[in-house]
């Protein structure tokens, strides 16, 4: 028998098919519409928001609050419209029995479009950093308080990604995905407002209503926006992220067993 | 060596494939074929291990590809059914892609590569993005990622659908020149292209396996084998008497051109005395062939079979 390049292939090299996703999909935001649609929009909007809806010049103060404020709104719109395709597409145009059967395994895949994806985020996120040097330049705010807002945004936005990627791998309609994402994210993005407990406590279930309010994404990040890095808040995105990538991993599995 | 024990798929009360036995070997082809629905797809993904198996096992080179899923997948090179690709990538990106996650860098790769490109012709359109080519391009590109990592198994799905008939001599020759030491299960509609480039044959119905042999084997089971045609103006008589021989079943006449064939009764010989009584008879003979036996009747029988088979269980 002749030696196939498949024997001579490092065997040690167990990461590079994680790697080989990871960059796939980095790259895939880098030359498609919907990924630049994602970082204008989040740029122009998060710098509209600030200045007219949150009287940025008016209110006379040196911080980022009103910056930082609309944040949970823009991703509950933008980020599950970024992660909408993440699987359904992979699903609609037959990609995933080509990405299944390669020596990958499914968490990794999972990860490295979730990371790749967060990176990405991330990188609109940095590319506000105009807004960080005007309030500088105008006053001596609290550095550290906007350091820990961004942390606090960043984390948000990857629970917001990790409940869109795993809600994505349901469905191979895209605008499903969006409409399922959107939904569950503002649940938990309101899980401790009124709108969610009034009805929990008319039933009189204190206890669902109690425990559903500290999952709100909404408090845990204004905590932080704060400038407070708590470690039970970080703790929670933490943990939220790790939930919904699992759930993802698991429904993942299971499609291929039915 | 790609081998499934028993690998059966069910589906809440259907099953798409049950107690399906294949034992493949390297140095051959084996051409998977069947009516649409048949389990050929199912099977082939559960080889790939996209699919779980509900029962049974299948084993590519020694993997087992549940429980050692990673070994068997790198052992193997599958091209999915309608040859999937990222459209949004230009080819030399997507190829990139599959080298990278299959391990394939730096000078291996680049050289794994370029052989490929080469061999499926895919220079012209290295730069452009998949989304904008033909079909038949498209499905040569997913072949070479099929076959970027050189596996010693190989799973097509219908390697030649959409493929004009030069392409579709070219893959068949490829995968001829690839099969003297790897193992490889093609799937197809054409028959032609058994005859072309596999040495063994499966037929599959209501996923079942239903034959398994080389293809001369099977051809042995239609009942054009040994059968004898030929072409004349004027054989009224002739055909009368040939009916009447004993050694014979029957006489045929195509409505469409005129071929008169003999079937040969429990495929005995008959070439021998069809000659001589055309010869007695002085029927001027344009063409005389004796028949090797018709895959496409052997896959006509077998499925009936099949058919006639579940519409009685049911």
């Amino acid at each position: 028998m002749s030696t196939h390049a498949s024997d001579i292939v490092d065997h040690a090299g167990r990461g590079r098919a994680f790697r080989g996703v990871f960059l796939r999909e980095l790259h895939g935001y880098l030359i498609t519409p919907v990924a630049w649609l994602f970082a204008v929009i989040f740029l122009l909007s998060a710098g509209a928001f600030t200045f007219y809806l949150g009287a940025f010049f008016e209110r006379g103060q040196a911080d980022l609050d009103p910056f930082f404020r609309f944040h949970p709104w823009l991703y509950l719109v933008l980020v599950p419209a970024l992660a909408m395709r993440l699987w359904a597409e992979e699903r609609r145009s037959g990609t995933l029995e080509l990405l299944l059967t390669m020596p990958i395994r499914p968490w990794q895949a999972v990860v490295a479009k979730f990371l790749a994806a967060w990176l990405y985020i991330g990188g609109a996120l940095l590319l506000t950093f105009p807004m960080w040097l005007t309030v500088n330049y105008l006053g001596h705010p609290d550095n550290g308080v906007i350091l820990a807002s961004y942390i606090g945004s960043f984390l948000m936005a990857g629970a917001f990604l990790a409940i869109s990627e795993c809600l994505s791998v349901l469905t191979r309609s895209q605008v499903i995905a969006f409409i399922l994402a959107l939904a569950v994210c503002f649940l938990f993005l309101l899980a401790g407002d009124p709108l969610v407990q009034q009805p929990l406590l008319a039933l009189g279930s204190n206890r669902v209503a109690d425990a559903l309010a500290s999952l709100s994404l909404l408090a845990h990040f204004q905590a932080i926006a704060r400038g407070v890095l708590d470690f039970g808040d970080v703790a929670y995105f933490a943990l939220t992220i790790v939930f919904w990538l699992a759930a993802n991993v698991l429904i993942l599995d299971a499609r291929r067993g039915g | 060596m790609i081998q499934t024990e028993n690998l059966g798929k069910r589906y809440g009360r259907f099953d798409a494939v049950a107690g399906l036995n294949l034992k493949v070997a390297p140095g051959q082809v084996l051409a998977l074929l069947g009516p649409n629905g048949a389990g050929k797809t199912t099977s082939m993904r559960m080889i790939a291990g996209f699919l779980r198996p509900s029962s049974g096992r299948a084993v590519v080179c020694g993997h087992d590809v549940v429980r050692d899923p990673i070994a068997a997948r790198r052992a193997l090179g599958y091209l999915p059914e309608g040859a999937p690709s990222y459209g949004e990538l230009a080819v030399a990106e997507f190829l990139n892609f599959a080298a990278r996650v299959r391990g394939l860098t730096g000078i291996t790769g680049a050289r794994r590569m370029d052989e490929m490109v080469e061999r499926l012709q895919l220079q012209p359109v290295l730069a452009q993005t998949i989304e904008t080519l033909s079909k038949g391009f498209r499905r040569r590109v997913c072949l070479a990622q099929a076959l970027l990592h050189d596996p010693p198994a190989l799973i097509l799905d219908e390697p030649t659908d959409g493929l004009d008939p030069n392409q579709q001599r070219e893959v068949h020759a490829l995968i001829r020149g690839m099969a003297r030491d790897r193992t490889i299960i093609v799937s197809t509609h054409a028959l032609d292209e058994v005859r072309a480039a596999c040495n063994r044959v499966a037929i599959v119905a209501h996923g079942r396996l239903r034959v398994e042999g080389t293809p001369a084997e099977l051809e042995k089971r239609s009942r054009y084998h040994h059968a004898v045609s030929f072409r004349a103006p004027a054989s009224a008589l002739a055909r009368e008497l040939l009916a009447r021989q004993p050694e014979v079943e029957t006489v045929e006449v195509d409505p469409v051109d005129g071929r008169v064939t003999v079937f040969p009764r429990d495929s005995g010989e008959i070439f021998s005395i069809v000659v001589k009584l055309l010869e007695e008879q002085r029927v001027r003979v344009e063409e005389l062939q004796l028949e090797r036996g018709r895959l496409e009747d052997v896959f006509r029988q077998v499925t009936d079979e099949a058919f006639e088979e579940t519409a009685v269980a049911a």
